[in-house]
């Protein structure tokens, strides 16, 4: 432990940390922009200098390591004269659009030139390069508003190992931009949109289908439906100013509903329907000698991971489609049958934590209804949008429940929202069903955490299990090498594209934390403890829909609507 | 497929010198060349244009027969390298950056050639030159055109 005195309060710090980490215990915030909790920090955009007390020159909080005995310095003239002037300078190379950008009211940039005011700007404004792209339908980019803090890069780099965007050029005329500047469709981007998350101005941005919804909502000719991700309901309550962590599945409900959606349905029930197809498929894979180990399958920035960059190993990937698609396919199917509806006027919305969605949504082999499967993709941010413009403050409705039938879930839907989840609520089922026993232990805590890749064993009838669960893309790369070099002897894998799995998805409220996403995950463990119904084949409605359209798990009908198929594309291919 | 031929053991060479090595090899360093290493050294294809873009002696576009590197730094701008750089954009017709028509020339601003005593300076080729004005720098210019001329006849 080391000792150092922030503004004359002392505090005991351990000997690694830094000097912002320092002024936290001495509740002083040292304002930061390109300093993230989850990145490598590097003084970038030197906004946090301090002073040291014998250093001749100022030192960035973010990135400097205290010393037993430290005397430290927050605010000073010379302090706030360099916080200005480096404001001033990320400024004058800043579009002065706010009213126009996405980002209005969430900007990092726009918050800390509110708390640092530097008045008039008095470097000419000179526009940096690059153009903008929104080729891929999903995550966006405008060069023109970057900040260089780096945090995209280094997210797309250190936690995803995707690598599609890096820093070009260099000092003045630096920039950020994709090799040869080709659109992100081009270069690898898994549309994770973790770097969307950890931008903190408006040049990354979901493509946006907000219109899209508006306009199916004012067709009195068209039934509209949406969908809730399981992770949406841990994290919406953020936008209406409830702390992370504040579970408001009823009153998002209720939300969707005053919008004007004629059902409010589940993706959780999807999720239960996953688990009984993929639980199945595991289980016909362990009898039938199949490929393995089978990896999950719903999550669609790891489908584009593993389609760039490990397409050999595309037939250890589960065949079932994600809980969204498999929405979309049965709303236009089963649904329209029961509700007697022509399928041609449903249009289905999703409202889910990710900006991957949005792509996996309009890959053209997503019709097996005979129809796009799902019409729009709202990030939960954009849903947010929706509802405050409509005027509709979630936090002070009273919940209300879903709609039936595609509404009805289990606590094992709830959880695919956070890493490790699937896994867990796949276990729950396919132990059941392959032992024929009752599971006393419903939680299955080996799987559960925040560590990077985890393990578990469980004992089906004689034959020893081995799962392993990873999130961030980074992680998942090193079990896909490990697969690779044949020393995997796993039988299944959950793998989440992003860290902490969809409830720090790239679509979720800003801004994502360590912390905010040990409280979502909390909230979505809660949200599974309190369901009557916490195993996905025991789900009723999943039952009846087995009963009256499907068949059994893996039929072929079931095939038809509920699976589908990948294709290799390999990087800059 | 661009391929890179590398008498040294492979894993021993920092990137810098395998793009500098396939520059050389190839004129530029050009998607396929950049792909080629990605794989080759397992870096993102994103880092390796980075440093392309970030140092002035590689380049990821075509160049012309001659490069010319034209200092940008103080010690050549306070002796006159602003009259110099604009004589040549005009006898040439290119801005920094460009190559020309006929595919002689590229014109790019470099940092400091340590050669700071006859400012301004600039170095086609390998060739350095110093103690620059306008009138000057063009009459080496016209020099190399005269040469490819008698090369050519």
């Amino acid at each position: 432990m080391a000792t150092v005195i922030v503004d004359g309060i002392q505090v005991e710090v351990p000997d690694n940390a830094t000097i912002l980490e320092a002024a936290k215990l001495a509740k002083k915030e040292i304002p930061t922009l390109c300093y993230h909790p989850d990145l490598p920090a590097i003084g970038a955009c030197r906004i946090c200098v301090v002073e040291v007390e014998g250093e001749p020159l100022l030192k960035t909080a973010c990135n400097t390591n205290v010393r037993d005995g430290m005397r430290i310095r927050t605010i000073s003239p010379a302090i706030r004269e360099a916080r200005q002037t480096a404001l001033e300078l990320i400024l004058s190379r800043h579009p002065q659009k706010c009213n126009e950008c996405v980002r209005n009211g969430t900007c990092e940039l726009q918050a800390l030139a509110s708390r640092i005011h530097v008045g008039e700007i008095s470097f000419p404004y000179r526009q940096r390069p690059g153009s903008p792209d929104v080729s891929s339908g999903a995550v966006g980019r405008d060069p023109s508003k970057c900040v260089l803090c780096r945090r995209c890069v280094q997210v797309c780099e250190v936690i995803q190992s995707v690598g599609a965007i890096a820093v070009q050029g260099r000092g003045y005329d630096a920039w950020i931009d994709t090799p040869f500047s080709r659109a992100l469709s081009e270069v690898g981007c898994v549309y994770c949109g973790q770097c969307v998350d950890r931008c903190p101005v408006g040049a990354l941005f979901e493509v946006s289908h907000v219109e899209r919804v508006w306009r199916a909502l004012q067709d009195p000719e068209i039934h509209v439906v949406v969908q809730t991700a399981p992770a949406v309901r841990a994290a919406i309550g953020e936008e209406f100013g409830l702390p992370p962590g504040t579970l408001v599945t009823g009153q998002m409900v209720a939300a969707l509903r005053r919008l004007g959606f004629d059902k409010v349905f589940d993706t959780d029930f999807t999720a239960d329907l996953t688990i009984m197809e993929e639980g199945h498929e595991l289980i016909g894979r362990l009898r039938d000698g199949g490929v393995l180990p089978m990896l999950t399958s719903c999550s669609p920035g790891w489908i584009n991971f593993i389609e760039h960059f490990y397409p050999d190993l595309l037939p250890h990937l589960s065949s079932c489609k994600s809980p969204q698609q498999m929405f979309g396919a049965l709303a236009k199917t089963y649904y329209a049958q029961k509700a007697g509806i022509d399928p041609s006027k449903i249009f289905v919305v999703s409202v889910m934590p990710c900006t991957a969605k949005k792509a996996e949504a309009a890959r053209p082999e997503m019709k097996d209804s005979g129809y796009q499967d799902v019409d729009a993709v709202l990030t939960t941010r954009e849903a947010a949008r929706m509802m405050k413009e409509a005027g509709i403050d979630l936090s002070k409705l009273e919940p209300e429940d879903y709609d039936l039938p595609l509404g009805v879930s289990t606590g094992a839907g709830v959880i695919f929202g956070v890493t490790g989840g699937v896994m867990e609520a796949a276990l729950r089922t396919v132990y059941e069903v392959v032992t024929g026993k009752k599971l006393e232990k419903i939680d299955i805590l080996p799987v559960r955490g925040m560590e990077g890749i985890r393990e578990a064993e469980i004992e089906l009838d004689g034959l020893r299990v081995r799962a392993a669960v990873a999130h961030g893309l980074a992680n998942a790369r090193k079990l896909m090498d490990k697969i690779v070099s044949g020393q995997a002897d796993y039988h299944f894998i959950e793998i989440m594209a992003c860290p902490g799995g969809c409830l720090s998805g790239g679509g979720q409220p800003y801004p994502t934390t360590p912390e905010i996403r040990q409280k979502r995950a909390q909230a979505l463990y809660e949200a599974d403890r309190l369901l009557p119904l916490r195993k996905s084949h025991e789900n009723p409605v999943i039952q009846e829909l087995y009963r009256e359209f499907l068949g059994k798990p893996n039929s072929h009908k079931a095939h038809e609507l509920l699976h589908t198929h990948y294709t290799p594309k390999p990087v800059y291919g | 497929m661009a391929t890179i031929d590398l008498k040294t053991a492979e894993a021993e060479i920092p990137v810098i010198e395998l793009l500098k090595k396939a520059q050389e090899e190839h004129g530029y360093l050009s998607p396929e060349v950049l792909k080629v290493i990605a794989a080759r050294t397992g870096q993102p294809l994103s880092k390796l244009y980075g440093i392309a873009t970030f140092y002035s002696l590689l380049t990821t576009r075509p160049k012309g027969k001659y490069r010319i590197l034209f200092c940008k730094n103080a010690p050549c701008h306070v002796r006159g390298a602003k009259r110099v750089l604009e004589a040549i954009v005009s006898y040439l017709g290119v801005e920094p950056g460009e190559t020309t028509k006929d595919g002689l020339f590229t014109l790019e601003l470099t940092s400091c050639l340590g050669l700071c005593a006859v400012a301004p300076t600039m170095m086609i080729g390998e060739d350095l030159y110093g103690n620059l004005t306008p009138q000057k720098a063009i009459a080496i210019l016209e020099d190399y055109r005269a040469r490819e001329r008698s090369e050519h006849a």
